[in-house]
């Protein structure tokens, strides 16, 4: 037996953006998130010193 | 002086490791804590999912403590009695021993100075059917993780024979909180069936008692994308769309059976959801610490508040959303009973919830608990150390160190799948932890300090946080430099 036809349309989760390839493989590209693994540790700092005040 | 910290959390640690490093040998730090572990908590999600062992996340206080000059009791507060008896002139705490050569032996333990640094009770009893030996799973410990990641390599092997698995994943009470170790959950399972090419057998389900997703227990936020200011319902709905994980929110979960969940929503309907997995956040509440006078009466109520969080320099006045502020939100975790008595971490009282109170027709109230993460956590366990330290030292009672949340910022990363090469996490930082709707009427928080992004770099992030942690509370060379 086959399983009933899935239609998304009008679900809650039809609608939300979602990314493209080229976005999913930037999010694991080792150059770029080498990149943003140095911004992202100097944006959390930021944060933390401010808390630390 | 004798400080006596109870609880060796996050909070606590920090507080008992600050506190022995300024006072030196000249006074006596005292940790009472019922596990004779250490546990990194964030990293239990990987335990839930096979990741990592017990072992790679806790390590033994005793060793530790020993090497700083730390008193170490293995052992739960059952009573405090900050003005002491007949017989004790200054405050105490009876204990109860919890380690096996000493179980069920009480100790009267005395103090000058308090520091309650207890977390929360996960109280699965507020949920009928909830909670591992019932009928869902939890991480929200070790032992819970790794009964939580058998159960799941159990509907793992049924998937590998073609077998359907129904994953429910969020929140199990209408006022729990922690949605985001819940929503790292959901995550790495996806993760996890995509690695092994089953993901087409999996359907997961995530249930929320959170108005909408990405409330997390703060009210949401925004955050800087794409050239937008998005707000966190459009990033969370966004991850789980792109992960086939569908969602049930505004869910207020009164009971669970076995395979079945049933809620209520805020419209006031009353529904259920089937499952095979079930992990679902309990309602947390205080310890069942009760608090007495000189004359041995029960003075429960003046020190801790109806959740049995302890009460501390918060504004507790009932008021409605619209007239909340940051000012509401303590500054030194002092009691404003007893001025030697400080709260931390998870253990304070907050004076109301951050996201807005919600209730259904049915009068049940249907919305998330604040959160209080690790990092505040962290650095109010640290300031409140660093205040008792300069009292003793000084003998006056001034807090030169403050640690507000709707002043300080908190970094958050959500891990989405643990892999060096194709793990991704969620990097998130909100400043403040509170909406500051006066300050920034806007968006309640500033929007550029605010980050929200996903990538292999979260990954690395967690991880390298995992290390670090585990290094500063080990003691390690150079632990008091790395932050909170
Ligand atoms: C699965 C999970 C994942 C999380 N992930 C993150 C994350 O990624 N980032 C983040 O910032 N936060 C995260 N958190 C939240 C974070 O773990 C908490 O904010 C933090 O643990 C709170 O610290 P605490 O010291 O107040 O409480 P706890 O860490 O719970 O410590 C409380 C301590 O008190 C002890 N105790 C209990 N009862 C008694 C008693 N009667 N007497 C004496 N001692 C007692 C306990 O044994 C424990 O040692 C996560 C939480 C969970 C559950």
């Amino acid at each position: 037996m086959t399983d009933p036809k899935v239609i998304r349309a009008y679900k809650d989760e039809y609608y939300p953006p979602v990314p493209t390839a080229a976005t999913k493989r930037m999010r694991t590209n080792i150059f770029i998130q080498l990149y943003k693994f140095l911004m992202l540790n100097y944006k959390i700092m930021r944060i933390v010193v401010k808390g630390h005040s | 002086m004798k400080v006596l910290v109870l609880g060796a959390g996050i909070s606590g640690h920090t507080a008992a490791s600050f506190l022995k490093k300024k006072l030196g040998k000249r006074h006596e730090v005292i940790v009472v804590s019922p596990s004779q572990y250490y546990q990194w908590v964030p990293s239990n999600i990987w335990v839930g999912v096979g990741r990592m062992k017990p072992e790679q996340i806790r390590f033994k206080l005793q060793k530790v403590y020993k090497r700083w000059g730390i008193i170490f009791k293995q052992a739960k507060a059952v009573s405090i009695h900050p003005e002491g008896d007949d017989s004790i002139s200054s405050g105490y705490v009876t204990v109860e021993y919890t380690s096996e050569e000493k179980a069920g032996i009480t100790e009267k333990v005395e103090y000058d100075y308090l520091v309650n640094a207890t977390g929360p009770r996960l109280n699965f009893d507020a949920t009928e059917g909830l909670g591992p030996g019932k009928n869902t799973l939890s991480v929200c410990s070790f032992s819970h993780a790794t009964e939580a990641w058998e159960a799941l390599r159990a509907s793992i092997e049924k998937m590998e024979k073609g077998e359907k698995q129904r994953f429910l994943i969020g929140t199990g009470s209408p006022t729990s909180t922690c949605q985001g170790a819940a929503f790292e959950y959901a995550l790495n399972i996806s993760f996890e069936l995509k690695r092994r090419k089953l993901d087409h057998l999996a359907e997961i389900t995530w249930i929320s008692n959170e108005y909408e997703l990405g409330d997390f227990g703060m009210g949401g936020a925004f955050v800087k994308r794409g050239g937008y200011v998005t707000p966190t319902k459009i990033f969370t709905e966004s991850i789980f769309a792109e992960n086939n994980i569908n969602w049930i929110k505004r869910a207020g979960v009164y009971k669970v059976e076995p395979g079945l969940a049933h809620y209520e929503t805020l419209a006031g309907e009353y529904k259920t959801a089937g499952f095979d997995f079930a992990m679902l956040i309990p309602a947390f509440s205080g310890h069942d610490i009760k608090a007495y006078d000189k004359k041995g009466e029960d003075i429960t109520s003046v020190v801790f508040a109806p959740n049995k969080f302890m009460k501390v320099d918060a504004d507790y006045t009932q008021k409605p959303f619209e007239e909340w502020s940051v000012d509401d939100w303590p500054q030194t975790y002092q009691s404003p009973a007893y001025t030697n008595m400080y709260a931390t971490g998870i253990a304070f009282a907050p004076p109301h919830s951050i996201s807005k109170p919600m209730k259904s027709p049915n009068g049940t109230a249907i919305f998330p608990a604040p959160p209080r993460t690790g990092m505040p956590s962290g650095v109010i366990g640290k300031i409140v150390a660093l205040n008792i330290a300069h009292q003793i030292k000084h003998g006056k009672i001034e807090h030169k160190h403050t640690a507000n949340m709707g002043r300080m910022g908190a970094a958050c990363i959500v891990s989405a799948g643990y892999s060096m090469t194709k793990g991704l996490g969620a990097t998130m930082t909100v400043s403040p932890v509170v909406p500051d709707w006066d300050k920034y009427p806007q968006w309640g928080r500033d929007i550029k300090g605010t980050v929200g992004e996903i990538g292999l770099s979260g990954h690395w992030i967690k991880l390298f946080l995992h290390y670090m942690f585990l290094h500063k509370a080990k003691g390690y060379p150079f632990w008091w430099l790395l932050p909170e």
